[in-house]
């Protein structure tokens, strides 16, 4: 279907060029008074609220400044030296790429499963898929919470299995070496349903012609998913995996109430390391400058995953 | 992502443009000063004691209305910078004295009281005690109104240490605390409670070792620019790491908060806790406890932090709190006025008796009843040396940095080179 239409496409848009020019100079003339209209606000808006904020953290980035009256105390790149030699900061950085690492290994394979499963016709499919989307709904804080209630080595439900079993109950949350695999459970259970609401949309978008026509050729099951079903979802994939990468980045509140960072700083990210190191310390220009590192390795994983992955969706 | 940026800067004008909305709302309400207090109290009880003066208060002064604003203790002081350089700035909020109110001296968000309380010939400023006074005063002024102190010293249950054979009131030294906490582990008891995920329980370790190892000469030479790597910082690290390597703590004590220390505590399920002076009182035994009840009195012994032999740290040396209120720039004047009436005799005596504090004013010692609370504050009345809590007093960075070293070094993940390091290079940044 594909070969088709990009063979055909050359010599249809050769054809059509001038007129298209011709209209497109129309409707730019037309848009002009809806520029004029409608972007100052949304310019002013994205100036003040984003813009300037961005170049003042820069601009704060390069002084010793605990947010009281004006930065003064100019230190040059002092700021981003010692993020670059603090420990807590690289933890937060390994633990930033295994968040990745297991929406990709694990979340998103498990979300496409259970997606295949809930989008078939069988009974309760819809109850499946809200009882799977819920956690998504659930507030980040909330989640947090809740989940330091089951991990609870007194009263949890984890020790309650565990004590129901003659074993003695574990401290994962109190546990530098464990922590963090506890916390990413909870990013999988809290944000798979997400994943699988994306799925389930791609999935039905897909003709049910074409996996007709895949039983007819003798497709099996396995070759009818790998095949056709794979491919034809894989915009969603790319979406899905964009959206896993800029979600570890932005992860904050659900760590807070879950272990604040702790122990050992064992579970910090990015932004929860930026808030006990630069907030919380009342190091306004430190925490500027992680600020700031944060912004580009944000731009630079949008602009190249979009450059290389994503650019013919 | 973009919430990290410039935060600060969205913030105020988030708040200027709020502030104007509610400009437009009070200008045209009345002539009524408001006072805006801002409070991190979450025991109700407290609270209703100092509603009750403040209602007192609003029946003298019917021009004045006192109103209760609320914020979370790490939130307090993660929103107070911004807070105070904005337009809805409180009246009057919570401090703990030391760098953090000298830095916000430094940036004149806050409003000296030396006048208010020099006023009448000093009556405000003689009703209080001096030691306290001096504890707000920088620059020769004073920057808030003392309100209590505190000491903190080990609570123990003391049928857990029958069963353990261990006697509490011979405990002295360092090594005498370490064979009781050996013992305790050899009867099967859990030694210490800990709340290693708030961190700033630990410090107290830290801290009052610190102080035994080097002495308060030794300690003020280091604030003063000396700096934390010497020999008895080092040593002091090396008696925390020792202590941890025990495993004297609760079972996932670096995860538990101080709320769940105190509840390890007051449920009898550890039997030391190194707490807060009214850590022994029914109020606060049965906020802590999980049963509602906690530990009766007169199960709960208490020894001061024992010194470390041959170091020149007394056992006299308190470490504790300060605790006040601060008036803001622009609060109404009659904050000064009003805390002057909540910080006098009668008021100060009235929290005391019914909120488990220790009053700086003078002559509302008789309002503290309870008998642990006034062992706490005789101990206090004899101290050589009063030290405030290490994460107030060096200031909002280097005392977070000596909290996070203190988690570390209980939990072996650190040497105390290292540690110090991160606390000196911390500390460098601030001179």
């Amino acid at each position: 279907m594909s070969q088709t239409s990009s063979i055909s496409a050359p010599r249809a848009l050769s054809a059509r060029t001038p007129a298209i020019a011709r209209r497109k100079s129309n409707r730019v003339r037309g848009t002009w008074p809806v520029l004029v209209l409608f972007l100052p606000p949304a310019l002013l808006l994205f100036t003040v609220f984003v813009i300037l904020p961005m170049g003042e953290a820069a601009w704060y980035s390069f002084y010793n400044w605990n947010g009281y009256g004006l930065p003064t105390q100019w230190i040059g790149t002092k700021n981003y030296e010692l993020i670059f030699n603090n420990g807590a900061f690289r933890q937060a950085l390994i633990n930033n790429g295994l968040i990745i690492l297991v929406s990709i290994v694990i979340q998103i394979p498990l979300a496409l499963w259970i997606a295949t499963m809930v989008t078939h016709r069988i009974k309760g499919a819809v109850m499946f898929r809200l009882l799977f989307f819920l956690p998504y709904v659930l507030a980040d804080v909330a989640a947090g919470m809740i989940w330091r209630f089951v991990y609870d080595g007194q009263f949890g439900l984890v020790a309650g299995i565990f004590n129901a079993m003659g074993m003695s109950a574990p401290f994962w949350l109190a546990d530098r070496q464990v922590a963090f695999y506890a916390v990413l459970g909870v990013i999988v259970w809290k944000y798979f349903g997400f994943h699988m609401m994306l799925f389930v949309a791609g999935l039905q978008s897909i003709d049910k012609s074409v996996l007709e026509a895949a039983d007819i050729d003798g497709a099996t099951g396995w070759q009818k998913f790998y095949r056709v079903t794979l491919p034809m979802l894989g915009s969603t994939v790319r979406l899905s995996v964009f959206f896993a990468v800029i979600g570890s980045l932005q992860l904050f509140d659900m760590i807070m109430p879950l272990t604040g960072g702790g122990p050992s700083n064992a579970t910090q990210t990015l932004v929860t390391f930026l808030y006990s190191f630069g907030v919380m310390r009342m190091q306004v220009g430190f925490g500027s400058a992680v600020g700031v590192v944060l912004f580009v390795i944000c731009v630079v994983l949008a602009f190249s995953y979009k450059r290389i992955f994503m650019k013919n969706d | 992502m973009n919430m990290s940026f410039g935060r600060l800067a969205r913030h105020r004008l988030a708040i200027a443009l709020s502030a104007a909305a509610l400009m437009a709302g009070v200008s045209s309400a009345s002539a009524q000063s408001v006072i805006k207090w801002l409070h991190l109290e979450t025991n109700a009880e407290r609270l209703g004691t100092w509603q009750e003066i403040a209602a007192a208060y609003e029946a003298e002064h019917p021009d004045v209305k006192i109103e209760f604003q609320f914020l979370e203790n790490e939130a307090f002081k993660a929103k107070l910078p911004t807070l105070l350089q904005s337009n809805e700035a409180p009246s009057m909020f919570y401090t703990w004295a030391g760098g953090v109110l000298k830095a916000q001296m430094q940036t004149g968000a806050i409003r000296d009281i030396t006048a208010a309380m020099d006023a009448d010939g000093g009556a405000w400023r003689n009703s209080i005690n001096p030691a306290a006074v001096a504890a707000m005063t920088f620059e020769d002024k004073v920057w808030a109104a003392p309100i209590q102190s505190g000491v903190v010293s080990f609570f123990y249950n003391k049928e857990l240490f029958e069963q353990a054979g261990v006697d509490g009131t011979a405990i002295a030294t360092w090594d005498d605390f370490l064979g009781a906490v050996q013992k305790l582990k050899d009867a099967g008891i859990t030694p210490i409670a800990g709340g290693g995920g708030d961190k700033w329980p630990l410090h107290f370790y830290w801290s009052y070792l610190a102080m035994r190892e080097l002495g308060h000469d030794g300690f003020e030479a280091a604030k003063n620019g000396e700096g934390f790597t010497g020999e008895g910082f080092v040593a002091a690290s090396q008696k925390l790491i020792d202590l941890g390597a025990m495993q004297p703590f609760q079972e996932g004590y670096l995860g538990a908060t101080w709320p769940d220390a105190m509840a390890t505590f007051a449920d009898g399920r550890a039997a030391i806790v190194l707490g807060f002076e009214n850590t022994a009182t029914p109020t606060i035994q049965r906020g802590a406890a999980t049963d509602g009840e906690g530990l009766a009195q007169d199960n709960i012994g208490r020894f001061p932090f024992p010194v470390v032999e041959g170091a020149p740290g007394l056992i006299t040396d308190d470490f504790g709190g300060i605790n006040g209120w601060v008036v803001t720039t622009n609060a109404p004047p009659e904050t000064e006025d009003f805390l002057k009436f909540f910080t006098n005799a009668e008021n100060s005596a009235k929290i005391a008796e019914r909120n488990a504090i220790l009053p700086t004013t003078i002559g509302a010692e008789v309002g503290v009843k309870d008998p642990s609370m006034a062992e706490a504050a005789a101990q206090k009345a004899q101290a050589t040396w009063h030290q405030n809590y290490l994460d107030q007093d060096l200031g909002p960075n280097v005392g977070r940095v000596v909290n996070d070293m203190s988690a570390e070094l209980a939990a072996g993940q650190i040497s105390p080179e290292d540690a110090l390091q991160q606390i000196q290079d911390a500390f460098s940044l601030e001179m």
